[in-house]
């Protein structure tokens, strides 16, 4: 699906507005919108809202061989997907620009800048070391991913835990969670990105714009910096040409916001940490707002299945005694078996004209088609009236014939026998075919 | 006031990381729902079930692209996308179950050459997760708009080694479960709308999992039924 795309008047709209120091969304030019951070029952997994742009972040380890030239280091992996629930212009599976840099920008924003100790997640130098993923799925976009993605990826690397290991001699012990506590993973610092948009060549400076601003925005400057106020990435797209004094006064106001964004983040952990250790109920199911109209939540219920076994058996003793199944694999000819109903694989869409193909493909595809249908018993007759045999008389004398009590092999071959007497001038060996194909 | 009190503490128990078995009668985890929480799709839902969850979201009737345009309905096209990795083989049996689930249902006839799509992500899987995914597509397909013959819902059943029947089992029951079942059943006449099983069970295992699916199924219309009427409350 397209991009719905943005008209002139409301391009012109919002640049108007851009100028009188007025946005869209209410907020003064250097606020962000509101951060909600929420926590999953699992440990490295975290939904972060930054208005309504939604991330959902899973952090997942692995034990793996290290590359061969840094043989002590553990391995770092990020990935961002941009699913089609975001947005409907994401296609799936395709690798768009701002996919690449997205992904590339947090890889320097997180591997880059040295955040985690990667000699830590050693295990054995050269043979066993941890690999760290960190998968981020954007929810919704509506504007800065990178700003959302970023803290995102920081909070779920500090929320998770890798299970312990240990070392002796040559063997490597893995800990599950009952048996020993998760370790976390060791954190230099949290570089989180802020995202400046620049409007008219620059004369306009924007902080976390949406995405209305971001589709008429010139430039974009994104500023990725811990709280001591150090820069671990900068970067400026969009072809501006910015003053070094721009560039400076970004640098500052990232700084306050980085601390304030810190701060946040520090106060969330340690919320869900409390709870955890409190006992208490963590999880998505507590994030979500019960005031909510759109929200609503059930209690655990019981439900009543004393009479489950009588409704079961009330329907098996009023079904049709069950068709016939091959139980054992029928050998054809050398390399070529089969086993069950015979009936033809329903799966993959077979567009009509293709069924239509089917139906004149001579007789014996028309008498497989005729046993699916008295299969399924209540599906109309179409079809059968164009099967060269008449099959329906057969069929009912030899349900008669069916005796539970006998083993199933015996019953075929004496049905077989049976239809072969009373029909030997209707091409018994078709008949054998079909009746072969219906059981 | 005593009552409250001990869903309280048998809530907590659950909601910790699967501990502790949840007695011999069967019964449903505790349900949330929320419906439109994303601003970009036409209608979005995320649903638990205990610990399993699932965020779904849904386009539709909207833009086909000419190859996949039918043109006496609507295409219905589902992706599935798993919370770590690719999607993969698992990924794409679960879209097609859902997808021909959905089929049967939706009213495709009365927007030809659109599409409606629906995406979902699993967040975190505690056991159940195609049945939970089954109700996150319904929630959010209601919550587009997008008319429905009958709505719809999923229900999982596991059979252990002793025969004993689970309803909406955790991820560790599904693991030592001899069978695991999930059914998708309909709201107006509680049909069976698509099947999907795993493991060795009798003819009367499945009848009697299916008449469980069907008794449980009660519930989660309830369910349903009872947010969408506070959705559309006055107050």
């Amino acid at each position: 699906m397209k991009e719905t795309p943005l008209s002139n008047c409301e391009r012109r709209f919002l640049l108007r507005a851009i100028e009188e120091k007025k946005r869209l969304d209410g907020r003064q030019t250097y606020d962000y919108r509101n951060i909600k951070i929420s926590f999953g029952t699992d440990y490295g997994c975290c939904i972060v809202e930054l208005g309504k742009t939604r991330v959902l972040g899973q952090v997942s380890c692995e034990l793996v061989s290290p590359k061969l030239n840094r043989a002590t280091e553990g391995i770092l992996f990020f990935n961002l997907e941009l699913s089609q629930m975001a947005a409907p212009a994401f296609e799936p599976g395709r690798q768009s620009d701002l996919l690449v840099k997205l992904n590339r920008l947090l890889e320097r924003c997180l591997r880059n800048s040295k955040c985690i100790d990667t000699e830590s997640l050693c295990v054995v130098a050269g043979e066993k070391v941890w690999q760290i993923r960190v998968d981020l799925h954007l929810l919704n976009h509506d504007g800065n991913i990178i700003d959302a993605a970023s803290i995102a990826a920081i909070v779920a690397l500090c929320h998770f835990r890798r299970p312990d290991v240990s070392v002796q001699g040559d063997e490597v012990t893995l800990y599950t969670l009952e048996e020993r506590d998760p370790v976390p993973l060791s954190i230099h610092h949290m570089p989180i990105c802020v995202s400046f948009a620049f409007f008219q060549q620059g004369t306009y400076l924007l902080v976390d714009p949406n995405e209305r601003e971001e589709r008429v925005m010139d430039g974009l400057l994104v500023i990725a910096m811990n709280k001591h106020r150090e820069i671990c990435t900068i970067q400026s797209s969009g072809g501006i040409m910015l003053l070094k004094d721009q560039v400076l006064r970004c640098s500052k106001i990232a700084g306050v916001k980085v601390a304030e964004i810190t701060e946040l983040i520090q106060k969330a952990l340690e919320n869900d940490q409390k709870v955890r250790k409190e006992g208490g109920k963590f999880g998505f199911a507590e994030s979500i707002a019960n005031q909510r109209i759109t929200a609503f939540r059930m209690e655990k219920a019981p439900v009543d299945t004393s009479d489950v076994e009588e409704k079961a058996e009330e329907i098996i003793s009023e079904a049709e005694p069950p068709s016939e199944v091959v139980s054992k694999p029928v050998l054809w000819t050398p390399g070529t078996a089969q086993i069950g109903e015979g009936i033809e694989n329903s799966w993959g869409d077979l567009e009509d004209s293709e069924k239509e193909d089917e139906d004149e493909g001579g007789s014996d595809e028309a008498i497989i088609l005729d046993s699916i249908k008295m299969d399924t018993g209540e599906v109309s007759n179409i079809g059968s009236q164009d099967a060269p045999i008449v099959l329906s008389d057969s069929e009912e004398e030899e349900m008669i014939i069916l005796e539970p009590d006998k083993n199933p092999k015996k019953i075929r071959t004496q049905t077989i026998s049976a239809t072969q007497v009373k029909a030997p001038s209707k091409k018994p060996v078709k008949k054998r075919k079909k009746k072969r194909a219906a059981n | 006031m005593e009552g409250t009190m001990q869903t309280e503490t048998t809530i907590r128990a659950e909601s910790g990381i699967e501990s502790g078995p949840r007695g011999p009668s069967c019964s449903l985890r505790h349900f949330a729902c929320e419906q439109n929480l994303l601003s970009r799709p036409d209608g979005s839902a995320s649903f638990l079930q205990g610990d399993t969850s699932v965020l779904a979201g849904v386009y539709g009737p909207a833009e086909v692209k000419v190859s996949k345009e039918i043109f006496n309905k609507a295409t219905l096209e589902v992706t599935l996308r798993p919370k770590i990795g690719l999607p993969g083989v698992a990924e794409k049996s679960r879209e097609r179950l859902i997808r021909n689930t959905c089929e049967a249902v939706v009213l495709g006839a009365l927007h030809p050459r659109t599409s409606i799509t629906v995406v979902l992500q699993v967040v975190s899987d505690a056991g159940s997760l195609l049945a939970c995914c089954l109700n996150a597509a319904c929630m959010a397909l209601v919550d587009a708009g997008v008319p429905m013959r009958a709505l719809f819902c999923g229900v999982t059943c596991a059979l252990d080694s002793d025969g004993t029947l689970l309803l909406d089992p955790t991820a560790k029951q599904e693991k030592e479960a001899r069978a695991v079942l999930t059914f998708a059943l309909d709201s107006v006449e509680r049909k069976l709308l698509m099947s999907t099983t795993k493991g060795l069970y009798s003819d009367a295992e499945l009848q009697q999992c299916l008449a469980a699916a069907q008794a449980a199924s009660q519930h989660v219309f309830r369910f349903y039924r009872e947010s969408l009427q506070r959705r559309y409350s006055k107050s």
